[in-house]
């Protein structure tokens, strides 16, 4: 592969050096890494020199500071006496809790109106490709404005729209019942759990019946029972363990219960509706990608159309989107960064004020791209995964 | 000037562009008269303090003081270059020697001042955080609001008041975070919040900009103080000095009638030996600043004093409708004090 | 039976008649489209409800309850959006604080894009050979025309925004990140261990973090990395970053490019005697950059979208042109959907058009090498 220099007679030439493809490519190397580590020196020399004239030390010390300003969404405890880096910690978890949400919306948004957009049904399919069209090709920055400014327009809190005086929707959010645990809870939970995993011992043992006999089982009822029948017989049986806490109205709020921010559920919206379009895109490049007499095969062999779908289509489809469906789902965890736009509190918002009041411009914007290199490593290495999984075995 | 003109234009075409040279330690005002330009940070848009007209211009209390400031170092008002800055990127900015003063209602704190490494170099608006709630909520006080939605700017000084305020009285509050101000005042509105939080001067900007003010009210709690004023990068005193005393000489005039409209006439000299001595005809006050003799009278010619400032922005003539209150002279009752020009 | 001969089948043929009514005309294409199975009424008739709820209160909205008169928000007092400020405010949603008595340049610098554009992808234009000349030229000459110099008026950078910033900002990135894309590309592809490191974790680091960071580090960080004596233009600063963003973006669309090129084609151009750079520059770009162009189009629509962000560091785009107007007095209040709605129509326009043009340029691209 490599070729030889033509260089003398065997020898090695070093004032032909030059003509080897090999020499040359150390050279530039070596070059490559003195320019990179010049440049390297060249911005550290520079920052020490500025942070010392701005009187500014570097280090990740002030994370230990109080942070002195409140936060509305907290999955974890904080209060404005709690540290920077807890605070950093509570806008980090939000970020992940939007970006698992948009993800999960996305990828089913997608995938409906993705196989919508086929559907022989003229209306419905033009529909879907007017919305996909229109939602791809304007600024995800916008949508979230203005999903924002929908939410706003939404009832007054006086007002509430309520679900039997249980769940209430106005532009302070929703606002649901939280539960409240008491005594026996924890085994209802426990049987819940067991439920889960029963209810997957029996798909596998079904597939297997399945595929050595062709008899079906009805996995779904009897998942049914197991996951929601039986801990309702305990729930009742341990004497209703569980209360609810619902939410009242006060003086100026709801209060009780849990309660989840417009800002939350525009930036959800907006994020998961504008990947939901490309995703869209992807499913229906991918279900055309699948030949049409595969379609046509399980048509002769009498499987219903949901089912050619589903068992069929489908399986085949996904070796062709999931790759590109990766990037999408990184796509959504960046772009919810925005969030800083409309005062939903993510890492950025929470890590813009903390960096206003410190000053530690380097130290929190190196915080942010370790976060989300390390949200991207994560999630492209399990669809790297899951990519394998589903991959053509060829037998 | 010319070599940064071109050096934009080939900016634009995507190399680096190396604009003049900057500030090091002690040289802003060679800086500034080299350019030909005063760089002055202001917002990115409040009404009354930086806004654009119809034409595009920046205009505003917090502009004019810039106008002022390049009329007295230039010979121009309109030798500034604005640039505009968010809550974020103002601090960086004057670091970086980006702009040569931050004239953008920054509050005065013992941080900014001393471990972000600026000098402050007076106050143009003595301002106090407040409260702006709906009349029909029946609260006659902030205490009273436990359990209410609070809207607050986010990374400003506001957001620290209000976490201490409620933690003082404690109070529970469920803080609404917004970005900018204008989207704040859209939320208070729909009601997406009980009340909303900022400088007082800014409470009073956003009720009359309601369709009926009558309905909201300001809560009678001040619960910070707000002293905004433009700053300068520590370490050039003589640029600190000019940045200073231009401010004190707007507000001098005022206090010793000297107005956009007479002072060209009383330049040519007073039986009062402090105007004429701030307005160049007697002794050298400008040459120890580094100035020229007139740069006081050309900075109250380009704007007029601070009250004629005051009124024409965010006076009660003015769409805000402010009062002085604290920002009259100590004379009339406010807190608004220059040391003599002597 | 009268002696007739016995027919089997019949003498003549039965009139034609037409197909029943329920299988042709607009009965039977909706009967085909629309309902053909319960599941297809179902979806048919929810798409009219969500049609029926949405369409016609926004066509009201939009349209016929508007107000289009006035010179300020009190005079919109009817049910429907504000349009009054349109006629005044227009142009700087368009060009910002661009002085007025240049918009001829900026049009100019966007309208002779199209020529450019156009020489760079197709061959058989009439002058196509002076036309390629003119396509590298053309960065300067728009440059030239926007910023001025050399006998225009100079605009200074802080003087731009509005839709023209969105523009030039995109622009600038996508042609500056076209070369710089096409290197990471071949360096991620390259023997050098120590070239192929450095290319990854560039296009790596860059694709893994979200633009605003990088925008941050342009804003904040950089004036901190320079020395004191070096302060760069702000717009300058983004363009920078935006550009070395697509650029990570490129080198992977064109990266697929370079591996959809059969491994023949590298060796066919060492037994010519060719060199690395002589076969990628005569052999391999030239086929890798034309399978990559779509992909290239849908980067630069992508990053087109992505030039709002400047708003978050204080640039005056068309969202920020939208944020000042609602700021404005006299229109606060009134106008927060209908100024997005307008920036929400510049965008759907260009980007529209751009991808459809990318998918015809797909089919187009793909026939040729059937």
């Amino acid at each position: 592969m490599t070729e030889k220099a033509p260089s003398g007679a065997g020898g090695f030439d070093i004032s032909r050096a030059w003509t080897d493809e090999r020499v040359r490519g150390v050279i530039f190397q070596i070059a490559l890494v003195l320019g990179v580590a010049g440049l390297a020196a060249f911005i550290v020399n520079n920052t020490i020199a500025n942070y010392e004239e701005a009187g500014l030390s570097f280090g990740y010390g002030f994370l230990f500071d109080t942070a002195n300003f409140d936060i509305n969404q907290r999955l974890i405890e904080y209060a404005s006496t709690s540290t920077y880096g807890r605070a950093l910690g509570v806008g980090a978890l939000n970020t992940i809790l939007v970006a698992v949400m948009g993800v999960a919306a996305a990828t089913l948004i997608g995938f409906v109106t993705g196989v919508l957009r086929l559907s022989n049904n003229f209306l419905v399919s033009r529909t879907v490709a007017v919305w996909v069209e229109f939602t791809r090709n304007v600024p995800v920055l916008l949508q979230i404005i203005f999903w924002w400014l929908i939410m706003l327009a939404l009832p007054k809190v006086r007002d509430s729209l309520s679900l039997g005086e249980t769940v209430f929707l106005n532009n302070r959010g929703v606002r649901l019942p939280s539960p409240i645990f008491e005594d026996g809870s924890a085994i209802v939970l426990t049987i819940v759990l067991l439920g889960v995993v029963a209810t997957a011992v029996v798909r596998r043992w079904a597939k297997k019946r399945q595929d050595a006999t062709g008899r079906t089982f009805p996995v779904g009822w009897a998942g049914l029972g197991l996951i929601v029948g039986v801990p309702v017989m305990a729930y009742f049986a341990l004497g209703q363990p569980l209360d609810l806490d619902v939410p009242v109205q006060k003086r100026f709020n709801l209060q009780g219960g849990v309660s989840i921010t417009p800002e939350l559920v525009a930036l959800w919206l907006a994020l998961s509706t504008y990947t939901g379009a490309f995703i869209s895109e992807i499913v229906r490049a991918g279900i055309l990608a699948v030949s049409r007499g595969q379609t046509e095969a399980a048509g002769a062999l009498g499987l219903r159309r949901n089912l050619t779908m589903r068992e069929i289509v489908l399986p085949q489809a996904l070796r062709v989107i999931v790759p590109p469906m990766t990037s999408q789902y990184l796509n959504l965890t960046k772009n919810s960064s925005l969030a800083v736009a409309i005062g939903y509190q993510d890492i950025v918002s929470t890590g813009d004020t903390i960096l206003n009041q410190s000053g530690q411009a380097i130290e929190v914007i190196s915080l942010y791209m370790v976060f989300y290199l390390t949200l991207s490593l994560l999630t492209s290495s399990y669809m790297n995964w899951y990519n394998k999984r589903i991959a053509l075995v060829e037998r | 000037m010319k070599f940064k003109q071109i050096a934009g234009a080939v900016a634009v075409a995507g190399a680096l562009c190396v604009a003049g040279g900057m500030p090091g330690q002690a040289a802003t005002l060679d800086d500034v008269k080299a350019a030909g330009t005063l760089k002055c940070g202001i917002n990115t848009g409040l009404p009354g303090f930086a806004y654009t007209d119809d034409a595009g211009k920046w205009t505003g209390f917090d502009v004019a003081y810039c106008r002022a400031l390049a009329a007295a170092v230039l010979g121009d008002a309109n030798k500034v270059t604005f640039v505009n800055l968010t809550g974020k990127t103002r601090f960086p900015a004057l670091a970086a020697g980006e702009i040569d003063v931050l004239s953008r209602n920054t509050t005065w704190t013992l941080s900014r001042d001393v471990d972000l490494g600026f000098t402050f170099i007076g106050v143009n608006y003595y301002d106090g955080q407040g409260f702006i709630g709906r009349k029909a909520l029946g609260v006659k006080s902030a205490k009273e609001l436990g359990g209410a939605s609070v809207c607050i700017q986010t990374g400003t000084t506001t957001e620290l008041n209000l976490a201490d305020f409620f933690r003082i009285n404690k109070i529970k509050y469920e803080p609404v975070p917004i970005e900018t101000n204008a989207e704040a005042r859209a939320a208070y509105d729909a009601e997406r919040c009980d009340v909303y939080t900022t400088d007082a001067s800014g409470l009073a900007a956003t009720r009359t900009t309601f369709p009926k003010p009558g309905d909201h009210m300001v809560f009678p709690e001040i619960i910070s103080k707000e002293p905004l004023g433009p700053l300068v990068r520590q370490g050039d005193d003589q640029w600190a000095d000019i940045a200073r005393w231009t401010l004190n000489a707007l507000i001098t005039a005022e206090e010793l009638g000297v107005t956009q409209g007479n002072v060209a006439k009383m330049a040519e000299g007073t039986d009062n030996p402090e105007i004429n001595r701030m307005l160049g005809k007697e002794g050298s006050m400008g040459k120890m600043l580094g100035l020229d003799a007139n740069w006081a009278a050309r900075a109250i010619a380009a704007e007029g004093n601070y009250a004629e400032m005051f009124e024409r922005y965010i006076g009660a003539d003015s769409p805000l409708g402010l009062g002085r209150g604290l920002n009259a002279l100590y004379k009339d009752g406010g807190i608004l004090y220059s040391p003599p020009f002597r | 039976m009268t002696g007739q001969p016995f027919h089997r089948s019949r003498a003549e043929m039965l009139q034609e008649r037409p197909a029943p009514i329920t299988s042709v005309g607009v009965i039977g294409w909706m009967r085909a489209n629309l309902f053909s199975t319960w599941l297809n009424v179902a979806l048919t008739l929810s798409a009219l409800a969500l049609l029926a709820l949405t369409v016609p209160p926004l066509i009201d909205w939009t349209f016929l309850d508007a107000t289009f008169a006035g010179s300020a928000g009190k005079d919109c007092t009817g049910e429907g959006a504000c349009w009054a400020w349109l006629d005044q405010r227009i142009h700087q949603f368009v060009y910002g604080f661009y002085p007025a008595e240049a918009y001829w340049r900026a049009n100019l610098a966007v309208v002779l894009l199209v020529p450019a554009v156009g020489y760079l992808l197709f061959a058989n234009l009439p002058y196509a050979r002076y036309g390629r000349w003119f396509s590298l030229a053309y960065p300067v000459i728009a440059a030239f025309l926007l910023v001025g110099g050399l006998g225009l008026d100079v605009v200074r950078t802080d003087q731009f925004g509005g839709f023209v910033l969105n523009l030039v900002a995109g622009i600038t990135g996508i042609v500056l990140s076209l070369p710089i894309g096409i290197l990471l590309a071949l360096g991620r592809r390259s023997r050098m261990p120590i070239v192929r490191t450095f290319s990854v974790a560039f296009i790596e680091f860059i694709r893994g973090v979200p633009l605003i960071t990088l925008l941050f580090v342009a804003i904040i960080l950089l004036p901190i990395f320079l020395p004191r004596e070096v302060s760069l233009d702000q717009l300058v600063r983004v363009m920078v970053i935006i550009t070395l963003f697509a650029s990570a973006y490129m080198a992977e669309v064109i990266r697929g490019g370079l591996q959809a090129i059969p491994q023949g084609q590298y060796e066919a151009g060492q037994a010519m005697g060719l060199g690395y750079w002589q076969s990628m520059r005569l052999i391999v770009l030239p086929q890798a950059l034309k399978i990559s162009i779509p992909g290239i189009v849908n980067t630069f629509i992508g990053l087109f979208k992505d030039t709002t962000l400047v708003i978050i560091i204080g640039l005056f785009d068309i969202l920020g042109q939208a944020r000042l107007l609602q700021t404005n007095q006299d229109w606060l209040g009134k106008v927060d959907y209908e100024t997005f709605l307008l920036a929400a129509l510049f965008f759907f326009v260009i980007c529209f058009g751009m991808s459809r043009y990318s998918i015809n340029l797909e089919k187009r691209l793909d026939t040729t090498r059937r």
